[in-house]
């Protein structure tokens, strides 16, 4: 029963973590809670399922499954990062030197539209994605996972250690983490900042895409609604870990997951979207620079 | 390059209702794209004449009591559905004027501020229907609550600045309605309570939908005096200083956190009246009212007339909630234009349709 739990909660955490990674990037460069990053992730759980009934009509699917698979993440992958690369060039960058708030209120505003643009163009109903795995798996320790959980936490170990190799180790990485450090020096110094920004939101979107796939593959159901409070629960993992950091973001993941799953089968399922919240408030009052976060200074 | 972006939109759009939509789209697009640069500059070349005209009016603004007088015929002119959306606006205005407090004047971001909005209806709720107080003794008690709440949340909210203040105060929001919507026993859950009477006033009962109307009229007309005096009392001026520059406004011997203290519980003040308005005018209270896109709205109310002016307020709520009732045919689409309008705001005129240059949104 315990170790069940902790399984669950690791997937569910993993995905957490995925989201929070593009909250955490972007907040890390722009300061901006880019509160349409939720969305992002419910497109891509719709597409998910868009592309997936469109290769099963064209025959794709009893050709060769894994192949449509991979079809599958690889353009939604495209698809969700083109709209996080749209979503900034026409929402955020024209408000770079704004007031704090109003890119904030830009984001919400993205977030209420896309909601309402799936929701008009797929319907209010919930959409099921078809079961390709079944409930098959394997036995771990005396418990079941199944091979969709497995598949899940180890595709977003990869994706998050994918992330991590290129933000350290390449030089577009380096540059993010110059931009996040301070956007006028690295400008100075070269690097085309507004490009660096750009990647980041396409590389978030990317992460959250996958995400919304493995979601709506492993919970079976999606609308158009999903995307809030996910993004809440992903932006609270982030806050947890610390605002971005990305080790941060990834450990605050697993940690929320873990949490949300214990305390729905130990204390009350009831009020299981409210831990997300209780632990927001928690962590933001006690320690706001998170568990794996820095103090910042404050420029006067 | 027009076309560009419009291939490049359609092409986003393509997956989610097909080839077909998605080639009309890209029609309307082009056409739109360089009609919407054509108008953005027509406006941004008429606007400052707007400006100067509005300033040869004359100083004393007192002749717009004018306006009072159509306000107070709606009930002889009009049917009782637009009595009715103009009593739900009557809310809004004195909600949105709250939200002013803390967003317009002070400049603390609430994305909850529909949780106190909830308290106050819930109090009365509970008050009028558990313990069979009247309106008139459970509207001071259930304002006072709400203040009381508005309070105590902010104690530890307030350490908090910008971004991550305005995602806590969306976290008690959502955990009220969880609250609401999980307490069976105290809150009859997702059913709501239904059965709250309505005001009376001198032994008769105010239950036609025009005399309630003159009911929130006077809330809302005392709302805007008081607001008036607010904005240009010490308090007032406290908390503009800080919202333009928290650490001068320290230096030059502002409580800071007390007056944001204030601030907060004065909005919560008025969202409490309003809350036991609506309960009073709807009967029935249920968490659904509650929802963070309710919080939403009230804040596009703000933002959208002018953020920090009493008056853009009251047009931005009364716009905000009488379009969805014109537009009846084009509501589904009425979020999405929402959505829309907030971003387009935002990035062409970030200070609202009406509001003052001279507000600047926290830095």
């Amino acid at each position: 029963m315990l170790l069940q739990q902790v399984i669950n909660g690791l997937t569910l955490g993993s995905v957490y973590a995925l989201i929070a990674l593009g909250y955490t990037m972007v907040y890390g460069i722009l300061e901006l809670i880019n509160f349409a990053h939720g969305e992002i992730y419910m497109l891509g759980a719709y597409l998910g399922i868009i592309l997936l009934g469109f290769f099963t009509a064209v025959g794709l699917t009893a050709y060769s499954l894994p192949l449509a698979i991979v079809l599958v993440l690889v353009l939604t992958v495209m698809f969700c990062s083109s709209y996080g690369f749209t979503i900034e060039k026409i929402a955020y960058k024209p408000l770079r030197n704004a007031p704090r708030l109003s890119p904030l209120i830009s984001a919400i505003g993205v977030s209420i539209f896309l909601q309402n643009y799936v929701m008009l163009t797929q319907g209010a109903t919930d959409k099921v994605f078809p079961s390709l795995f079944g409930n098959s798996g394997f036995k771990f320790l005396s418990t079941n996972v199944t091979y969709l959980q497995a598949a899940i936490i180890v595709v977003s170990a990869l994706m998050m250690l994918f992330l991590q190799a290129f933000v350290m180790r390449t030089k577009t990485g380096k540059s993010m983490r110059a931009v996040a450090q301070d956007k006028t020096m690295a400008s100075l110094l070269g690097i085309n900042v507004d490009a660096v920004i750009s990647v980041t939101f396409v590389i978030g979107s990317g992460l959250a895409a996958i995400a919304g796939v493995m979601v709506a593959a492993y919970y079976g159901l999606v609308n158009y609604y999903i995307g809030y409070i996910a993004g809440i629960k992903a932006f609270t993992a982030a806050v947890l870990g610390g605002i971005g950091s990305i080790p941060g973001a990834m450990f605050g993941g697993v940690l929320l997951g873990l949490v949300e799953s214990l305390g729905a089968s130990y204390v009350s399922s009831e009020y299981k979207d409210a831990y997300a919240f209780l632990i927001l408030i928690v962590i933001l009052l006690v320690k706001p620079e998170g568990l794996l976060g820095k103090t910042p200074e404050e420029k006067i | 390059m027009s076309i560009v972006v419009a291939l490049w939109l359609s092409l986003l759009f393509l997956p989610f209702k097909g080839l077909k939509a998605a080639s009309v789209l890209f029609v309307v697009l082009t056409v739109a794209i360089p009609l919407m640069k054509l108008v953005s500059v027509l406006m941004r070349k008429a606007l400052p004449h707007l400006e100067t005209a509005a300033g040869l009016l004359p100083r004393d603004k007192r002749y717009l009591y004018v306006l009072l007088v159509p306000v107070l015929l709606v009930p002889f002119v009009g049917e009782d559905y637009v009595v009715d959306v103009a009593v739900l606006s009557g809310i809004y205005i004195i909600l949105a004027l709250g939200l002013n407090v803390v967003v317009g004047y002070t400049g603390l971001l609430n994305l909850g501020f529909v949780a106190y909005y909830a308290i106050g209806a819930y109090s009365y709720a509970l008050l009028n229907t558990r313990l069979g107080i009247g309106f008139w003794t459970a509207l001071p008690a259930s304002v006072v609550l709400t203040t009381l709440a508005g309070f105590l949340l902010a104690v530890p909210a307030l350490r908090l600045k910008g971004d991550y203040l305005a995602i806590v105060t969306l976290g008690f929001g959502e955990i009220v309605r969880l609250v609401l919507n999980n307490w069976d026993s105290f809150t009859r859950g997702p059913n709501g309570i239904s059965g709250i009477a309505p005001p009376s006033l001198a032994g008769a009962v105010i239950g036609k939908i025009s005399h309630y109307y003159y009911l929130v009229i006077f809330f809302v007309i005392l709302s805007f005096f008081i607001m008036r005096r607010v904005e240009d009392s010490k308090i007032g001026r406290a908390w503009i200083a800080i919202r333009e520059d928290g650490i001068a406004s320290s230096a030059m011997g502002i409580n800071t956190m007390l007056y944001k203290l204030y601030s907060v519980a004065f909005g919560a003040f008025w969202a409490g009246l309003a809350g036991c308005l609506f309960a009073a005018k709807m009967r029935f209270v249920s968490p659904e009212s509650f929802t963070f896109m309710e919080s939403v709205l009230i804040l596009c109310m703000v933002i959208i007339g002018g953020i920090g002016s009493v008056a853009g307020v009251i047009i931005g709520a009364v716009v905000l909630v009488f379009l969805p009732e014109v537009l009846r045919d084009a509501q589904m689409y009425r979020m999405l234009a929402v959505g829309c309008g907030l971003v387009f705001l935002m990035v062409f005129r970030p200070q609202g349709l009406f509001g003052r240059k001279d507000v600047s949104l926290g830095n």
